[in-house]
């Protein structure tokens, strides 16, 4: 492992234990450098989300935070991904922010806000189009998917969202 | 059909003025932009009306080209030359809108071209704190020299720099546009910051991403599709909206031709760039199904369906519609008795209307393959044209060894092969024109040219076969063969020059839109 990312993933720990995390995001797990699970949970009555909790994987390369994590949603016999127009059954996320939207300067955390602010403005709870096709032959590592974004918001997701097989 | 002379002062320059499509180079512009780059080559010695002229431009002249604009730009805004150059691409190299948006509102057209507003130019250059500046990327320590910042107020270290262009330059291909590396940040790095801070192998390939990018964004440049060949051809003729009635074939300085207009690796004259993708396209999808459709299979007398028979009696059931059929006549099983395996009632009228039906559901599979064979003989033939020359070459050798000719002498043999060449090209390419033609009298005179110029090529290729026995029948066909290739290039430029001057006076009719 490069020193880069090493250094710098210390750092987001040290500093998620000395500061915390921001409301409703818990770190699971980080017992390695390179992936980190969080538990994200949707505060408030308002969301259509209440009383679920989600996992959110992230797998950090050694050109971390060069390049964005490979980050998805767990989908095993514990945890479900939200149903979300966003996120596909596999866990998968189209979120511009983890693609050509990604900064080095963003981290771990900013992801987790961002997913949180994105299912706390969800009105529906559905899947994305194209989910079952998608699914069927996505890569397991979802940044291989080219995504194309479709609609600017201000959390760092769009509003509407695909990978480029699921329009006909 | 053709005339001659009258449209030798046919232009396209003066239709040529009200723009492309909505990002294009101004075209207005253009000539002060490129003019004094080369002399202009005219390519073609008489111009007919359907060539365009074009010029073959060297990597260098493409940077030239840049680079003289970057400096317009550059005196004319008074702005350094690295912005005159984010500000050219940023409005895709057309200086004229991009001064209009300038002077409108400086400030504005730099910050939307991710550069800083004039007002604060270096500043934090000359208010470089001392001690020590901890990277927000890498968390690392860094004495202030070890890092830099574009002027946003995002400084990070080198290091972390390098990595970060390196990245996108080399992985996602990226040049004109690499942001800061702050979230949200639009401001654009600089080449000479990036030729600073990467590798030099790096930077080459930034350079090469730029000229590349140049190319792509211009209606007027593209780059020669041969493999290895590094030349750039520029044509203003040939617009994309002009491509419904030209076909511009260029040769490029590498020996090849190619398409201006799509790119097609080689000439596919007379056929409109258009009808060519939907050609392509359709033979990719179906020309393998069709003939195995037509070879295996029938319909079904009474919903279409294609039914594949692959064995046992002439008693066929529909599997979709449940109607009970012959497969030999076609007709309806319930006339047909008990004769399973014969049937003696192929006359019979409910069997004929039956193929009636079944013939022109496969009337258009047919002529699509009618077409489509012609066309893959002389893909075909094409592939074979290296064999062709090393035995026509041969023959020369035993023409200039056993019938006393001079090498000088022979080489009329290796003309007639170069006229069969082009004419298979030409007449390929005729057959997918044919297939999107509709039925006119038009249609008519175009297929009388087809069938001539086919001829004249069967007939000379059959010349170009014939042994060679002693020094008399070597003369007389010499004579044969050069007389006929003389004519099969005269059927090819008949043929040509028809067509394309066709498009020019509008008479062709297609099935499809162009």
């Amino acid at each position: 492992m490069s020193g880069l990312s090493t250094k710098r993933l210390m750092k987001e720990l040290a500093d998620i234990k000395s500061k915390g995390t921001p409301e409703g995001i818990i770190l699971l797990s980080a017992d390695s450098m390179d992936e980190w699970v969080f538990l994200i949970s949707v505060l408030g009555d308002e969301t259509i989300y209440k009383g679920e909790t989600f996992a959110l994987r992230m797998k950090f390369g050694n050109r971390y935070p060069i390049d964005v994590p490979e980050v998805t949603f767990l989908a095993n016999g514990q945890y479900q991904p939200p149903m979300h127009p966003h996120v596909y059954s596999n866990g998968h996320i189209c979120a511009s922010i983890l693609g050509n939207e990604w900064s080095p300067v963003l981290n771990a955390v900013a992801i987790c806000i961002t997913m949180q602010s994105m299912l706390a403005s969800n009105k529906k709870k559905e899947r994305p189009e194209g989910n079952d096709r998608y699914v069927r032959s996505a890569p397991s590592n979802p940044k291989l998917t080219r995504w194309h974004y479709d609609d600017d918001v201000s959390t760092g997701t769009k509003s509407s969202c695909h990978p480029p097989m699921t329009r006909i | 059909m053709s005339s001659d002379g009258d449209n030798d002062d046919f232009l396209y320059e003066d239709e040529y003025d009200d723009g492309f499509d909505q990002d294009d180079i101004d075209s207005t512009s253009e000539p002060d932009v490129y003019d004094a780059m080369s002399p202009a080559i005219e390519e073609a010695p008489q111009k007919k009306p359907y060539d365009v002229s074009w010029k073959v431009k060297t990597l260098q002249e493409i940077i030239d080209m840049q680079n003289k604009e970057i400096m317009k730009v550059q005196s004319l805004l008074e702005v350094p030359a690295s912005s005159a150059a984010i500000l050219l691409r940023h409005y895709v190299w057309n200086s004229e809108k991009l001064q209009e948006q300038f002077w409108n509102d400086p400030a504005q057209a730099l910050e939307e071209a991710g550069l800083s507003p004039p007002s604060s130019p270096t500043t934090h250059t000359s208010t470089q704190p001392t001690g020590l500046f901890e990277c927000p990327i890498c968390c690392m320590e860094y004495d202030y020299s070890s890092t830099y910042s574009m002027g946003c107020e995002h400084r990070f270290c080198k290091d972390c720099w390098m990595e970060y262009l390196t990245g996108k330059i080399k992985g996602e291909g990226e040049s004109a546009k690499i942001q800061c590396m702050e979230s949200g940040c639009k401001r654009i790095v600089r080449e000479e910051v990036i030729d600073d801070l990467v590798t030099h192998d790096i930077s080459k390939r930034y350079h090469n991403l730029l000229n590349a990018a140049f190319v792509a964004d211009s209606p007027t440049l593209r780059w020669c599709p041969h493999p290895n060949c590094e030349y750039i051809i520029e044509c203003s003729q040939a617009p994309t909206r002009m491509l419904n009635q030209l076909v511009p074939t260029v040769e490029c300085k590498c020996g090849h031709d190619l398409c201006f207009g799509c790119g097609y690796s080689a000439s596919h004259r007379p056929v409109l760039c258009r009808i060519v993708k939907l050609w392509e396209k359709k033979c990719a999808d179906d020309s393998e199904t069709a003939n195995w459709l037509q070879a295996n299979t029938k319909e079904c007398s009474k919903c279409q369906s294609t039914i594949e028979k692959n064995g046992g009696c002439n008693h066929m059931t529909c599997k979709k519609c449940k109607w009970e059929f012959c497969w030999v006549c076609m007709g309806p099983w319930s006339e047909h008795g008990t004769s399973w395996y014969q049937c003696n009632r192929y006359d019979e009228k409910s069997g004929i209307d039956a193929r009636d039906t079944q013939a022109k559901s496969r009337a258009s599979l047919e002529r699509y393959l009618h077409y489509f064979n012609r066309w893959a003989n002389h893909e075909h033939s094409a592939k074979l044209d290296a064999e062709f020359y090393q035995k026509t070459e041969k023959k020369m050798e035993q023409m200039q060894n056993s019938g006393n000719l001079s090498w000088i002498e022979v080489q009329f043999a290796k003309q007639a092969v170069d006229a069969v060449i082009k004419a298979r090209i030409t007449l390929k390419w005729s057959y997918c024109m044919a297939f999107y033609l509709k039925r006119n009298n038009m249609t008519e005179l175009f297929e009388d040219n087809q069938r001539d110029l086919e001829r004249a090529v069967e007939n000379l290729g059959y010349l170009l076969e014939q042994n060679i026995s002693d020094t008399d029948s070597i003369a007389k066909l010499r004579q044969d063969i050069t007389n006929q290739a003389a004519y099969v290039q005269k059927r090819h430029d008949i043929l040509m020059d028809d067509t394309l001057r066709g498009y020019l006076e509008r008479r062709w009719e297609f099935t499809v839109d162009t």
